[in-house]
């Protein structure tokens, strides 16, 4: 019965509707039809056009050629152990090149416990922190720097560029807002690119082009107040910015940090054990307390030596705090020195042992510069005094960077020191310039 | 002997019910030599034969089948007995698991692996070919499908687990995990990540981190730990327990206190310092440094070499120098976090191919080239590039790389090839997975290795053409800007690689790399003769051992430790929830009774814990080392 009935309604359906109707529906399947038959069987190549083009394909070569010439192909050799003095191309030097602030490497203390560890674990760890990889030393070393900063908890990873590296991208997922300063260095860009977060960098230093793009995602939430609860905000900076030398203006930053509820990533890459009155760094130098809540970011390396090597480290900047005004008082008679240069301009904090020097007139190209300062150091290490242009790849940095010799100061220089490496870099810089 | 085990007559019985009566499976060794290699030869002529006869309907296939036949023949020599793992023809079950591996495909791909070597169990026949090397690859490497009930099992603990950590969470909230002074704050991490590794992962924590006090050698002391709030934190004890040490990566047992390497790092440290403070691009670079580059570039058998202070940074630094967004980059799905990191840097596209699988691979790279770039309307990529490992170190297994070489080729693909835990450690003179297939180095593009496994220091390699190290030398994130490797851990490597290659005018390297092969094969022919499961390649010295369960993780490793021996585990995330493992990692510096003590010990306790899911027949036979 409800088969006829549904049968006649039917019938009366087609027969009620307009021929062209029909025509037009019946035309809309077809090509319906059609579409969706194409679309499948379209996407296939036969097997001979796949074969040629398989024999046509062409890949680029694995890497460009590289210029013979190229600066990086010819590095320097250092021929010594590094300390005040380095022998660098066979030039016996004092040296303003190497990171070395405090002067540690040629404590003979720390290198005798470092031996001695070596004696107890060996060389390498042979696994990773999970499996076997984490030896006492390493738990002592973290213990030690949590007291040292008064925080939580610390973590040690075995190499200072993945540190940043790594741990961002830990923390910082998709969809999270990450401000940056423009100015950081390159593996906290490498950090950032990681982490497939949103970045936003803000002008060097410049609190208030933060505080804009941070009012601005604030309207941005209030359209969107659901996801705003899911975005997680952090803050990246540095300590004392590698790149320039200069300090972050961290009370206004933790300031912010309060009122637009970011997590603050630090990096005290150069300013741990060099800002403060006992070396904490620039939290104590701007008296500002506990910066993070949980898991703070440190490099130190996995070989149980160096681990060592740090936590006897950690023991003198305890024993003798006076160290780290030792270096700042140098960090400022070397900028009060270096002011004074003729043809070079200093840029960077006073208190800073991380500086930069650069062209105080400006050439027409980042080669042309960077030839120039590559002269100058070859100069100054010929007539004994190692400074080195800041090494950068150029193409990689995601805002172009001038170059620049890069000062790094070093507790030992003494007052004559300093004022033979200014006379030195001073001559050169007049003759090449 | 001691390793015979006591229930040997059942088991023989057993066995050769299960074998059909036919030919004696695996004669044991009696000095390392190959008893019935003729008999796997004419096994292997018997089934060549309907292969040549049948016309080939694509010549190119036919001349990669043959280029792959000549390889094959070639490093066939060292075909070691072994016991054959798989449940050849026993009780397949339909493969309605998602697989990749090996065994799974070769059944798909339609031919049943074999017991012993009874050729009567080749099916050559079968359309899809049977590649020689293909199936020498799957006679070597074990696996074995979960018992139906045991993975039933293994996914009603894992949920079980789950649902007692939402009932935790929601009635407990223990004060260590909140965070203090960011009330209002987004949380830091993931509701499911903090969830997970608070109430899942907890229960088993005291199993992962453990400190240790000593060199991790073939033995080392574990700082004994205890707690008392249930896996929340812990509490040292200040007792040590000595323990055989089956975890740590030291492949050749070059993690030593004294000895050569030691003294002369010791040596180094003295005269160079501890560090240089600078990387190699400014004040950074001695001598030292660049006679190791070039001593490993005469070790991998190639142009040149470039050295990184980290083997994780050398691919997640190095990796987005080489590839760019318009590049292609196929895989391996079981590849290290390392190389994803690499890759998730350098903004190419990514596409995973199944774990060794070679269809899997060819299909991706045909597509790759096919349909080009679909972002830019199927522009042909600029580079495509294949991204394997020498031994994947959660798999055991090893790559295949003739194979994979010849597919290279055939669609002009670069070959990256991460050996960071075969190099050392496979090959007659420990040169990696490339001469142990008797490959020639300059067929793979990218040679990358670490430092930090076979030759007990830290650090990273990357080797190749002249031409491709001057350009990362140029280019490399790690070489410009991360300081450079501190003396003595230098030291270390160029020492252990000297020995390695007999530069130091003893043999100590040469038996230290075949001692490690020789451990290798005793071991995992016992575990197999035990009945566990294990993964992987026969001469990967890296052993799997299935134990399914996520909470037989925990047990297996707490009981192996009140039996001092120290092992890893590793569970969900890291392995598919299926799959929890436990590992073994051998060494050189291993000796029979260490290992003969380890065996008796995991026997025992895998009988306790019912760990022996295997149901193939076992080898009778006691193994001799």
């Amino acid at each position: 019965m409800m088969g006829i009935q549904l049968f006649n309604e039917l019938g009366s359906i087609f027969r009620n509707t307009p021929t062209y109707a029909l025509v037009l529906e019946t035309l809309l399947l077809i090509t319906v039809i059609a579409l969706l038959l194409h679309k499948r069987g379209g996407r296939g190549l036969s097997k001979e056009q796949q074969e040629s083009l398989i024999e046509q394909y062409e890949p680029e070569p694995l890497v460009a050629d590289t210029d013979p010439d190229h600066p990086l192909l010819h590095t320097r050799l250092v021929e010594s152990r590094v300390g005040k003095r380095i022998v660098v191309n066979g030039h016996d030097c004092l040296n303003v090149g190497s990171h070395n602030y405090l002067g540690l490497l040629e404590d003979n203390e720390i290198l005798e416990e470092a031996c001695k560890c070596l004696r107890k674990y060996g060389v390498g760890s042979c696994g990773p922190r999970g499996f076997y990889g984490t030896m006492d030393v390493h738990l002592e070393l973290e213990d030690r720097l949590a007291k040292f900063m008064g925080l939580e908890e610390a973590i040690v990873y075995s190499y200072g560029f993945s540190t940043v590296a790594s741990a961002i991208p830990a923390y910082a997922k998709r969809g999270d807002i990450i401000y940056v300063d423009e100015a950081v260095n390159f593996a906290i860009q490498k950090g950032l690119d990681a982490s497939r977060s949103t970045i936003v960098f803000f002008k060097h230093n410049d609190v208030q082009d933060l505080e804009r793009s941070l009012q601005q995602q604030e309207k941005r939430d209030q359209q969107n107040p659901k996801k705003a609860q899911k975005t997680r905000r952090f803050l990246v900076v540095e300590g004392i910015y590698m790149n320039t030398g200069k300090l972050c203006p961290l009370p206004e930053l933790v300031e912010l940090r309060k009122k637009y509820k970011l997590r603050l990533f630090l990096d005290e890459t150069v300013s741990f054990g060099t800002l403060g009155k006992t070396g904490r760094g620039i939290t104590e130098h701007f008296n500002v307390n506990r910066l993070s809540g949980l898991g703070y970011i440190f490099s130190a390396s996995l070989p149980p030596m160096l681990t060592q090597a740090a936590i006897s480290a950690l023991d003198r900047f305890e024993r003798e705090p006076q160290i780290f005004g030792q270096l700042q008082e140098r960090s400022r008679q070397v900028h009060t020195q270096f002011k004074l240069f003729t043809k070079l301009k200093l840029d960077g904090d006073e208190l800073s042992p991380v500086k930069h020097l650069y062209l105080a007139e400006s050439r027409e190209s980042f080669e042309v510069e960077s030839k120039l300062f590559s002269q100058v150091s070859d100069k100054c290490i010929e007539r004994g005094v190692a400074v080195v242009e800041a090494a950068y790849l150029r193409n990689r940095e995601h805002k172009p960077i001038r170059p620049s010799l890069r000062i790094a100061v070093n507790r030992l220089l003494t007052d004559k020191d300093i004022r033979e490496i200014f006379d030195v870099i001073e001559a050169v810089s007049i003759a090449v310039l | 002997m001691g390793n015979v085990d006591d229930d040997g007559a059942t088991f023989q019985q057993s066995y050769a019910k299960c074998s059909n009566g036919t030919t004696k499976a695996s004669t044991p060794i009696s000095n390392g030599h190959i008893p019935n290699q003729h008999l796997a030869e004419s096994c292997r002529d018997e089934q060549q034969q309907p292969q040549q006869q049948k016309v080939p309907q694509d010549e190119q296939e036919e001349e990669l089948q043959q280029l792959l036949l000549n390889k094959q023949l070639k490093f066939s020599a060292p075909a070691y007995t072994e016991i054959r793992t798989r449940s050849g023809g026993l009780n397949f079950k339909g493969v309605s698991e998602s697989s990749y591996h090996p065994a799974k495909q070769a059944e798909a791909n339609g031919y049943v692996s074999q017991t012993g070597s009874s050729c009567d169990k080749f099916k050559p026949s079968r359309a899809d070919g049977v590649l020689s090397a293909e199936q020498e690859h799957y006679q070597k490497t074990s696996f074995e499908d979960v018992p139906l009930y045991t993975a039933c099992l293994t996914y009603l603990g894992f949920y079980l687990l789950m649902i007692l950590g939402y009932i935790n969470q929601l009635l407990f909230v223990p004060k260590v995990a909140t965070e203090k002074g960011r009330e209002g704050y987004v949380a830091l991490y993931d509701a499911f990540e903090s969830f997970y590794s608070r109430y899942v992962y907890r229960r088993v924590r005291d199993c992962w981190n453990r400190p240790i006090c000593s060199v991790p050698g073939d033995e080392l002391v574990l700082k004994d730990r205890v707690t008392d709030d249930y896996g929340w934190s812990f509490r040292f004890t200040g007792t040590e327990t000595r323990c055989l040490n089956l975890g740590s990566y030291n492949y050749l047992g070059f993690a030593a206190a004294t000895g050569p390497c030691a003294d002369d790092s010791e040596n180094r440290a003295r005269q160079d310092g501890l560090a240089y403070c600078s990387p190699r691009s400014e004040l950074g670079n001695t001598q030292l440094h660049i006679d190791l580059e070039r001593l490993t570039a005469r070790y991998c058998g190639v142009e040149d070499a470039i050295v990184f202070g980290m083997g994780f940074a050398t691919n997640a630094l190095n990796l987005p120098s080489l590839l760019g967004p318009d590049c292609l980059v196929v895989s391996d799905e079981k590849n290290h976090a390392s190389i994803i990191l690499g890759l998730r840097l350098s903004g190419a596209t990514t596409r995973v191919f199944k774990h060794n699988s070679m269809r899997d691979l060819e299909r991706v790279l045909r597509n790759g080239i096919c349909y080009g770039n679909p972002k830019k309307g199927g522009k042909p990529w600029n580079k495509i590039m294949i991204l394997v490992e020498g031994i994947f170190s959660m798999e055991g297994s090893i790559v295949r790389l003739p194979e994979i070489i010849a597919l290279k080729k055939k669609y002009k693909a670069y070959l990256y090839l991460d050996e960071a835990h075969s190099i050392g450690s496979m090959g007659p003179t420990g040169r990696g997975v490339v001469e142990y297939f008797g490959a020639d180095p300059k067929d793979v593009d990218i040679l990358m290795g670490t430092f930090t496994k076979s030759f007990g220091s830290a650090g990273g390699y990357i080797a190749g053409s002249k031409k491709l190290i001057d350009f990362l030398r140029t280019n490399s994130h790690a070489h410009c800007y991360a300081g450079s490797i501190s003396p003595p851990i230098v030291q270390q490597i160029y020492t252990s690689m000297s020995i390695i290659m007999g530069e130091d005018n003893t043999d100590t390297g040469r038996q230290k790399v075949q001692q490690l092969a020789r451990n290798t094969r005793y071991f995992r022919r016992r575990l197999a003769q035990m009945g566990v499961i294990t993964y992987g390649h026969e001469d990967s010295p890296v052993v799997p051992m299935l134990v399914y369960l996520f909470s037989k993780i925990g047990a297996v490793i707490r009981t192996l430790t009140t039996r001092h021996i120290a092992v890893v585990g590793a569970g969900f995330p890291a392995t598919p929830i299926m799959e929890g493992r436990i590992r073994f990692c051998l060494s050189a510096a291993h000796t029979k009774e260490q290992l003969d003590y380890a065996l008796d010990v995991i026997d025992d306790v895998s009988e306790n814990l019912g760990l022996k899911y295997s149901r193939k027949p076992r080898d009778p036979h006691p193994i001799e080392y």
